[in-house]
């Protein structure tokens, strides 16, 4: 993928941010209006899909590094993981933290408990894997044009 | 907090946390990677078992996800179950310990068998969801779960059979099971979608009390058995199995071998369970007693002419899952006369259920058995091994224990629940036991090639450089060994104490239904 022209260029620097905005808001709502943890999670990830349109390729898999998004993919499964098994007392995935609407009214935890939580992490999972998804794919680009290929090996040291 | 109660969670838990955990802890070196794989695997081996005792000793365990306290299926006088709902009893229990063993044993002999490939972070967690989805399909109660479980499966599968990507025939293996299995699931779909819109529930114990014979249930019977015959690969749909076995690492080879059980499973819960006395007549149990005779029949044909060691072992896998549609198809045409199911039905399904015990014990080993050949040779086809057996005595010794039970010679194991199905099925017709004598002596003749040629004879000068496999794998087909051979020593112990209270719960359909249902409907 070539770069685009400078107003392209410079509608993606400014413009890309708020996707991040608007994904991240449509994941911290996620329990009470539409959307959630998968659907923020996909708008946040857009982000690397604006940069690979507008800048190109090749800088953006110069800039990008793989581990980063590894680290929200690893953060996001454990959270989820460790706040099912929180409620183990009583059952797994039990939500040890909901609380009936009359007392959590006004609270900075929403009475919905767990639920928030769970969509948090899993908006993590999914920014990161899909974020990943979309460079693996750019990747598979470059390797019908016959760019500057890694080598297919097998995992053989 | 009892722990009993929360044991169909940590079935799930441990293999899960496995699996998340896996890409953090892999970067901190060998050891701990192999702490993770080895350790895991055997707590949920330790789960599974406790998990049948429980089960055994206290009747079928009822666990609602995240519900006010694990039994509560019907809260507040509702008519249908809510929320995500497992349901095990004695058959899942027991399928689960079979599928637990295989992945303990796939796990100690992956740890040195992987060694020197990279990406073992990834490897570890696609077989920690492996074995999730595997254990997921067994002990659920409910059927979109069901798929969701499939689901998971295949994709770890399709993962972990292209791991070696550099091979084009692991890549074409892992392709046509990718189209195989996302056809068969999104036909599961339809038929989970159509019961669901018709009544209003996804729970297969509700569905169990509340189906009706009707045109629109003979279809979905139609799309689940034929997806789930294809997923656990009998005759006219198995072109995919050999390829996938062959081609994965042994280690999942050995653990794929164990995750077609939970297809077979399925096929035999949703027949059973949620069908039950609606099968509606002989159709059905016929068309699975066909698709037996053919898998036996024709799986041991195509594996007589092979060659590479672990595609033959591939079409016996076909020829074995026939053994146990046989059985348990049998069993399933006398569900509703009580004398048949008496003289001869219960013994047929005590056969298959056996059958399929014993089949996941001495097909992983053989895959495992393979694999080490391979591990210390770096060769798979039989025409170029020989003389293996001064080499690698160990290895040698398991696979003649497991190609022995395979073959149905006495006293192993695989004789005694071959021996269940013959004579229970020639109560049906004599031509049912012949087929299955006939595909038993073949499958002898074909392992008597393997060893032959793979460990005996004059050692080959190639070979003078071969040793024995490390510890790991050594232990790890020593864990199949144990099973095969307790099953071989204590056949009456293993029947009267793990197949047949599993024989007594898939019978049982009123007692599936009012584990969830409370007392029945």
């Amino acid at each position: 993928m070539n770069p685009l022209s400078v107003v392209v260029r410079t509608v993606c620097d400014l413009f890309a941010w708020f996707m991040i905005v608007f994904g991240v808001n449509v994941l911290l709502h996620g329990y009470v209006t539409p959307g959630g943890g998968f659907q923020g999670g996909a708008i946040i990830a857009t982000f690397i899909a604006f940069l690979l349109v507008a800048y190109g390729g090749r800088r953006v898999a110069s800039r990008v590094n793989d581990r980063l998004f590894d680290l929200f993919e690893e953060v996001g499964l454990l959270v989820f993981f460790i706040l099912a098994f929180l409620g183990l007392p009583v059952t797994f995935f039990f939500n040890f933290l909901a609380k009936p609407l009359a007392e959590s009214a006004g609270g900075f935890i929403p009475g919905v408990g767990t639920v928030a939580l769970m969509s948090v992490a899993v908006g993590l999972e999914v920014t990161g894997a899909l974020s990943l998804i979309i460079l693996t794919m750019h990747r598979g680009i470059r390797m019908f044009r016959g760019e500057d290929l890694e080598p297919e090996t097998g995992h053989d040291r | 907090m009892n722990w009993n109660a929360h044991l169909p969670a940590l079935l799930l838990a441990v293999p899960l946390f496995g699996a998340f955990a896996s890409p953090v802890l892999s970067p901190f070196g060998r050891t701990t990677r192999n702490a993770l794989l080895a350790g895991l695997s055997f707590v949920t081996l330790l789960v599974s078992l406790l998990l049948m005792k429980s089960v055994l000793a206290g009747g079928t365990a009822v666990y609602v996800m995240g519900g006010e306290s694990t039994g509560l299926a019907l809260p507040l006088g509702m008519k249908l179950p809510i929320r995500i709902i497992m349901e095990v009893d004695a058959f899942s229990a027991f399928m689960a310990v079979c599928g637990t063993v295989a992945s303990f044993a796939g796990a100690l002999f992956s740890m040195n068998y992987m060694d020197k490939f990279t990406a073992l972070g990834r490897f570890v967690s696609l077989y920690f969801l492996l074995t999730l989805g595997m254990l997921g399909m067994m002990i659920t109660g409910d059927i979109f779960n069901f798929f969701v479980f499939l689901e998971i499966a295949s994709i770890a599968s399709i993962g972990l059979i292209a791991f070696w990507r550099d091979r084009p025939e692991a890549v074409e293996a892992s392709f046509k099971y990718m189209l195989i299995s996302q056809v068969s699931s999104m036909v599961f779909l339809i038929a989970a979608g159509a019961l669901y819109g018709k009544y209003n529930a996804l729970n297969m114990a509700a569905i169990g009390g509340l189906i009706k014979p009707g045109t629109m249930e003979k279809l979905a019977l139609v799309f689940l058995v034929g997806t789930l015959a294809m997923k656990c690969g009998a005759f006219p749909l198995h072109m995919w199995l050999p390829d996938a076995y062959a081609e994965a690492p042994s280690g999942v080879s050995c653990l794929l071998v164990a995750v077609s059980q939970a297809s077979l499973y399925g096929l035999m819960r949703v027949c059973f369970s949620l069908y039950g006395v609606n099968l509606g007549g002989a159709f059905i149990p016929w068309v699975i007693i066909s698709m037996g005779l053919a898998s036996m029949f024709f799986g041991v044909t195509m594996a007589v002419v092979q060659h590479e060691i672990k595609r033959l072992i591939g079409y016996h896998s076909v020829s074995q899952v026939g053994y146990m549609l046989l059985g348990l198809g049998v069993g399933m045409l006398v569900l509703t006369d009580a004398r048949g199911m008496a003289e001869y039905g219960f013994t047929a399904i005590k056969g298959g259920m056996f059958h399929i015990f014993n089949y996941t014990m001495y097909k992983a080993l053989l895959f495992l058995a393979a694999g080490a050949v391979y591990y210390a040779t770096g060769k798979r086809d039989l025409n170029e091994l020989g003389g293996l057996a001064r080499r690698m005595p160990f290895t040698t010794g398991m696979f003649v224990i497991a190609a022995a039970a395979i073959s149905g010679l006495p006293p192993f194991n695989g004789f005694v629940s071959k021996l269940l199905i013959y004579e229970s099925v020639f109560a049906v017709h004599p031509a049912l036991a012949v087929v299955a004598l006939v595909t038993s002596v073949l499958t002898l003749a074909s392992f008597v090639k393997v060893f032959q040629t793979a460990f005996l004879g004059p050692e080959k000068s190639s070979f003078t450089a071969v040793r024995e496999v490390p510890a790991g794998m050594l232990f790890g087909m020593g864990v199949l060994t144990v099973a095969v051979l307790v099953a071989t020593l204590f056949p009456s112990w293993t029947i009267s104490n793990l197949v047949e209270p599993a024989a007594k719960a898939l019978v049982d359909q009123a007692g599936y239904i009012g584990a969830v249902m409370g007392g029945g409907l």
